[in-house]
């Protein structure tokens, strides 16, 4: 019982830590399947979080604040989209950019929202993205432990589903990957190939920005300086070790998302292993994984590449 | 005259000089709409800075380091590789520079270099693991010096706290004096030293800060990589095979030795950077919760410098600049989100991202000009 008890908590910790990952996990994938490298996704993130946590509060409404932060990091998407499609630019460096411009945006604007300080105020439970299943689920028993979670879980894990029926099951789809894989041809074709790229990278922009939301509005309580730290970049490089697909990148963010449930479940054992060691895993474990299982990582064609059209 | 700006404004230089004044265009706009007055905000930016020689002096102190990331990642930029790395190779220079100095005792002439040779070397193992998994199997090098990064800070943390070697929680013991560069660090608080610097009350200022000789390290490893990379084969080698990596193996060059020695030099100036900041500014090290952001800052040096060792030094310069002027503007009377240079860093980026907006702009004025006079 002990140990159902053990490996429900651990399920349950395994989704909700995944979560915002795999939102902008997702982003990742719906950029560089365009073509468009978005190394700008911790930024994105960063801004999504603290427009979510800020509208929220003063709403009150998490679904307004949720949907705040997709808007914010979809114009922040928005932006690396003029960059990157517009004007032809090194896609790398605007991503750097907007890793800038996110959080000195959401610092920036969080001093003058909030009387000075970098973090946003708590909300209270009943402003927090809502947990729906809390009361169908029977008390004290595993599928609780496992399900009751947070509703943007299920949205993320849905949008896995839409995103993969999006990607290999439609027209639009089938266009998007041409035109990441070879934009000439699709142009030719008579794809319009800025137009699939914007709506691809405002897309991910706006998923980053709903990853951010989840975690500010529903794992965490408020926007703080370090709530993001990173995570941006883990979502990366699950995209990169899920191969540029939306199931693999799931894969990828429940491996992470269950490291972190790890460290946490055994850091309450009392097992005398030092922290720092449990913390440091996941990333010795996807290095281990990388170099046995995944083998060379394949990005789509024409990733990171400008795409000029001829005005001949 | 009209024939040498239009020169200088299409070059890369020019489209760097571009954004940085758009970029400070760009932070007074945002200011006003904030409610602030971005003329009084800049002010006291540029008093912060050059008011005092004390200021001028923190500006270097903080350029330092960054200058060294700037480089570590222009380096690995110019041989086709993406450093995000620094931050790890920073971090575990910083750990291992301050183990050297606690631990060992020995007259400055050697412990000084030790620890500086020791912590480069350690951020240039950290940085040819990467090289190594990306030469080996194919791990692309964004995502595994992600990883390394945070290996790094979690052992780092854990060194931080060992017994022993913690002061107290959260910070580590102070390095010896034998291996801190920091200038005078004994002498200006002697008795002969406070009365020297009395009757010297400029160079008292300066010396007031922790003013340390990692200025003149950094300045000579920016001589070093141009010249490495410039002047040498080995330069010539590395850069070949950024350039084109089947040309450069049809060439003859052993493309994956040089992929995991582009990232060793790389980390070795990453771990430098960290190695110079513990026996120069901090003494110790401390726990971190997340990323402190020198590697980071290092992305957009070396961008802003155009992967340039000399472009670097500058844009190093600036950063620090910035980032010290900017921490001014908090207090009173302004009390104005220092944020805001991270937003005009950003900015600064962006516009340096699309070198193409301005040419356009400069051949859409070509253009209408051609069109008055016909």
């Amino acid at each position: 019982m002990a140990m159902l008890n053990s490996l429900g908590f651990i399920l349950g910790t395994t989704l909700m830590y995944a979560t915002p990952l795999l939102f902008t996990s997702l982003g990742g994938v719906m950029s560089e399947n365009s073509g468009v490298v978005n190394i700008g996704l911790e930024g994105m993130m960063t801004f999504g979080a603290f427009a979510a946590a800020t509208v929220g509060y003063f709403s009150g409404n998490p679904w307004l604040g949720f949907l705040a932060g997709g808007l914010a990091s979809g114009f922040l998407g928005f932006l690396h989209a003029l960059a990157c499609v517009t004007f032809a630019a090194n896609q790398v460096v605007s991503g750097i950019a907007i890793n800038f411009l996110g959080p000195g945006l959401a610092l920036f604007l969080s001093r003058k929202f909030f009387d000075g300080a970098t973090m946003t105020y708590n909300l209270p439970i009943e402003m927090k993205m809502p947990k729906y299943f809390n009361n169908m689920l029977p008390e004290g028993t595993f599928v609780r432990q496992v399900l009751n979670q947070d509703i943007s879980v299920f949205m993320a894990f849905t949008l896995v589903l839409l995103i993969w029926f999006l990607l290999y099951r439609t027209k639009l789809g089938l266009r998007i990957r041409a035109v990441g894989e070879h934009p000439k041809a699709a142009d030719t074709l008579g794809v319009n190939v800025s137009r699939i790229r914007y709506l691809c990278v405002i897309l991910s922009g706006v998923f980053a920005g709903f990853g951010g939301a989840s975690m500010s509005l529903a794992v965490a309580s408020n926007f703080f300086q370090t709530l993001i730290s990173g995570q941006g970049f883990i979502a990366l490089a699950a995209m990169i070790f899920g191969k540029w697909k939306p199931h693999g990148a799931m894969v990828a963010c429940l491996i992470f998302g269950c490291a972190q449930a790890m460290t946490i479940f055994i850091g309450g054992t009392g097992l005398r292993v030092p922290q720092e060691f449990l913390s440091m895993a996941p990333y010795i474990l996807t290095l281990v994984i990388l170099m046995g299982f995944v083998g060379r990582a394949v990005a789509p064609a024409s990733d990171g590449i400008p795409y000029i059209k001829d005005e001949s | 005259m009209g024939k040498f700006i239009k020169r200088l404004f299409s070059g890369t230089i020019g489209v760097t000089i571009f954004s940085i004044v758009i970029a400070f265009i760009m932070g007074g706009a945002i200011l006003l709409l904030a409610g602030y007055n971005p003329v009084q905000v800049y002010m006291v930016m540029i008093e912060g800075v050059f008011g005092k020689p004390k200021n001028m002096a923190w500006s270097v102190i903080k350029a330092t380091p960054l200058i060294i990331t700037g480089l570590s990642v222009a380096f690995a930029f110019r041989t086709g590789l993406f450093n995000i790395g620094a931050e790890g190779q920073f971090i575990v220079g910083s750990t291992v520079a301050a183990l050297f100095g606690y631990y060992l005792h020995l007259p400055p002439l050697i412990h000084i270099p030790l620890v500086f040779v020791g912590g480069a070397f350690a951020g240039g193992c950290w940085g040819s693991i990467a090289g190594y998994l990306k030469a080996r199997f194919g791990i692309h090098e964004v995502i595994s010096t992600i990883m390394l990064n945070w290996i790094a800070l979690y052992g780092h943390n854990y060194v931080v706290g060992m017994p022993g070697f913690a002061r107290r929680t959260n910070i580590s013991c102070d390095i010896q004096d034998s291996a801190c560069i920091t200038l005078f660090k004994n002498w200006k608080f002697s008795e002969v030293g406070r009365t020297w610097f009395g009757a010297h009350p400029i160079l008292r200022d300066i010396f007031k800060t922790p003013l340390n000789s990692g200025f003149l390290v950094a300045v000579l490893l920016v001589i070093l990589v141009w010249y490495i990379l410039n002047r040498t084969t080995l330069g010539y080698r590395l850069r070949a095979v950024g350039f084109n990596k089947d040309a450069a193996e049809f060439g003859g060059i052993n493309v994956k030795k040089s992929i995991v020695l582009s990232m060793f030099i790389a980390g070795m100036l990453g771990g430098a950077a960290g190695a110079l900041q513990v026996m120069g500014v901090a003494r110790n090290i401390s726990t971190l919760a997340a990323m402190e952001g020198y590697g980071f800052d290092g992305i957009a040096i070396a961008l802003i410098g155009n992967n340039s060792a000399f472009g670097c030094l500058f844009a190093g310069l600036l950063f620090g600049a910035l980032k010290f002027g900017g921490a001014r503007i908090q207090s009173p009377p302004v009390r104005a989100p220092m944020e805001i240079i991270n937003i005009m860093i950003g900015t600064i980026v962006f516009f340096i991202a699309i070198p193409r907006l301005i040419r356009m702009i400069i051949r859409w004025r070509e253009k209408r000009k051609g069109d008055g006079d016909a």
